[in-house]
């Protein structure tokens, strides 16, 4: 009887770690859980995208194409709006990001000099702007008027500065030996030269981390393409799905009848979602190279922050 | 150099601002410059005062727009904000790293998905033919196809649900950040006094990441009213659309469909002060509680 009760209070080391060990493959188990979770949704739509569409309506598949095809690719790939589409999807996450960084890391590089004229109201013109802005409609008016609407350059232009990523351009140029633009500036070497020449090719690191964010930011924006672009040849593809899945959802508002019947509504989805698929291929592909430059960067700006 | 980033943040960051003015416009014509002369006069001639904004508080919308804003930021407060620092408390108790690595890798992935992918995703699950409905038939729950996105009740439900399976991992990376940070010796001191490992969660752990969830919990709170308009978009149909229609949503469609630029940028402004004395009194009494502020 003693023994029982001491027992109830006091287990013994070998049960607490029995005890410790279930609790940890109780863990893991739901771990492994979360990620199929996390994993199911992404291959159930490759699976799908790669299924005779007709086939996909009967229902019943789960994890592997039934009739396997490449079809709703080719379709893809012939159909000349979503190659268009693709191709400014392409170029304004080029010259946006391209744009930004620089454009934004040689704003930082002089922000970061504190002996700057006139640096604390640069600071303070800057700090503002995280915290005040106009708004959607005040911005929009702004983007008719000065005559980027419906322009490609209504991708770049807008993005070309963040004041958020210039703090981080900033609190790395800081961290950089004085020395090595002193003797560029005996040189005589401009300051210009000296960000080109020495700090930029010093400072890959936070220029890669800061790229891939502008970067995925721009390939995954529909937005802009719904609210500053009218011409259906300006639309990048996220634009373009984006009215493809409305249209869809709205049709079926309209005629409050059940979709996916007409042979024509099926294999419209078998492209949309080969379309989604060629749209996140990318991301996914260089993902697990680059996840560790995302991390940095979110801990950077949350230091910061 | 400098010069160039002032010049930029003038004209993007600091002419839409000033363009608020069209708030207290009559009616604001797009084809009207804000750089002109005349447009500048009408706050003070031909103004229309707070007018649109009372207007607003008036509109038969405004009731179900501010529930739908509130209901849905405060489900994604009450669920979507404490999992992330479960999600990054569990995952710090993983013993092997690279089993840790693995579950970390693939949590984040979502975050890089667009808003415009998971929407195609949820319109294929949550379609009357879809997976979801598979399911259920399967189950016998149902035995006609729901088509989820066209019934209203189910709208916030899909948005919780899908802003969660999205940011769970990413979220919980700053949390991760802030336990990493912990010092090791106060976990051991426990170990040799006899705490388990949930007694250390309580006792050293959450303590010590107390900061960085009220930080975040402000910011939380100060967002209240900020919907994430690309999801919602991409969800929004006219058959959901009474329980879909957001301030930010509304705000749209009275600009891009009405043209009424005024009404639209009056109700942005609207929400921004709102959302600003919210921010403001989160600080305040998390300052109070905690000695935890934001400014």
């Amino acid at each position: 009887m003693n023994s029982v009760s001491q027992y109830r209070h006091r287990p013994s080391l070998h049960r607490q770690l029995t005890l410790a060990k279930a609790g940890e493959r109780v863990l893991e188990l739901f771990m492994v859980l979360v990620c199929f979770v996390t994993l199911y949704p992404i291959w159930y739509t490759v699976v799908l995208s790669l299924n005779e569409s007709a086939d996909t309506m009967l229902g019943g598949i789960y994890w592997w194409p039934r009739k396997f095809t490449l079809d709703s690719y080719k379709a893809v790939f012939m159909d000349k709006n979503i190659v268009k589409a693709f191709n400014i999807t392409i170029w304004r996450t080029l010259f946006a990001t391209v744009g930004s960084v620089f454009f934004t890391s040689m704003v930082a590089y002089a922000f970061s000099k504190r002996y700057l004229m006139g640096h604390k109201f640069y600071m303070m013109l800057g700090t503002i702007t995280m915290f005040f802005g106009g708004g959607l409609i005040p911005y929009f008016i702004l983007i008719k008027n000065i005559g980027l609407y419906d322009t490609f350059w209504v991708y770049v232009i807008p993005g070309l500065f963040n004041f958020w990523n210039a703090l981080i351009f900033m609190s790395f140029f800081r961290e950089i030996p004085t020395a090595l633009e002193e003797s560029a500036h005996i040189d005589g070497a401009n300051d210009f030269t000296i960000f080109l020449k020495i700090i930029l090719p010093i400072s890959t690191p936070v220029l890669a981390t800061i790229a891939l964010f502008v970067g995925v930011w721009n390939w995954n924006d529909y937005f802009m393409g719904v609210i500053f672009v009218n011409n259906p040849d300006l639309q990048p593809i996220q634009t373009f799905l984006y009215r493809v899945i409305a249209s869809a959802t709205a049709s079926r508002a309209v005629v409050a009848m059940p979709v996916g019947i007409s042979g024509g509504q099926v294999n419209s989805q078998s492209v949309q979602l080969a379309t989604m698929v060629v749209t996140t291929a990318p991301i996914i592909v260089i993902y697990p190279f680059l996840q560790k430059y995302f991390v940095k960067g979110i801990m950077i700006g949350s230091i910061k922050g | 150099m400098a010069l160039l980033g002032v010049i930029w943040m003038l004209v993007f960051n600091y002419a839409p601002m000033y363009g608020i003015i069209v708030a207290f416009k009559k009616n604001y014509r797009i084809t009207e410059s804000l750089f002109s002369l005349s447009f500048l006069k009408t706050p003070w001639a031909d103004s229309a005062g707070f007018q649109h904004f009372i207007n607003f508080v008036k509109d038969p919308e405004f009731g179900n727009v501010l529930a739908n804003t509130l209901g849905m930021s405060i489900l994604k407060l009450l669920i979507g904000f404490p999992l992330p620092i479960a999600f990054a408390i569990m995952l710090n108790e993983l013993r092997s790293p690279r089993f840790k690595r693995w579950v970390q890798t693939i949590s984040y992935l979502p975050h890089f998905l667009s808003w415009v992918v998971l929407g195609g995703i949820l319109t294929t699950w949550l379609s009357n033919t879809g997976l979801v409905n598979q399911l259920l038939m399967l189950a016998g729950l149902t035995k006609e196809g729901i088509t989820f996105l066209a019934e209203p009740n189910y709208f916030w439900g899909i948005v919780v649900i899908s802003d969660i399976w999205k940011e769970l991992g990413w979220s919980a990376i700053i949390y991760l950040a802030a336990i990493v940070g912990i010092d090791p010796e106060l976990y051991e001191a426990a170990t040799v006094d006899g705490a388990g490992r949930f007694r250390q969660i309580f006792a050293i752990t959450l303590p010590s990441i107390k900061g960085t969830i009220t930080i975040l919990f402000i910011l939380a709170v100060g967002n209240l009213l900020n919907s994430n308009f690309d999801q919602i978009l991409v969800l929004w149909n006219p058959l959901n659309a009474s329980r879909a229609n957001v301030i930010d949503i509304y705000v749209y469609h009275v600009a891009m469909r009405s043209m009424r630029y005024s009404y639209a940028s009056a109700i942005g402004l609207f929400k921004s002060i709102v959302a600003f004395v919210l921010l403001f009194m989160a600080d305040r009494v998390t300052k109070k509680l905690n000695d935890v502020s934001l400014f």
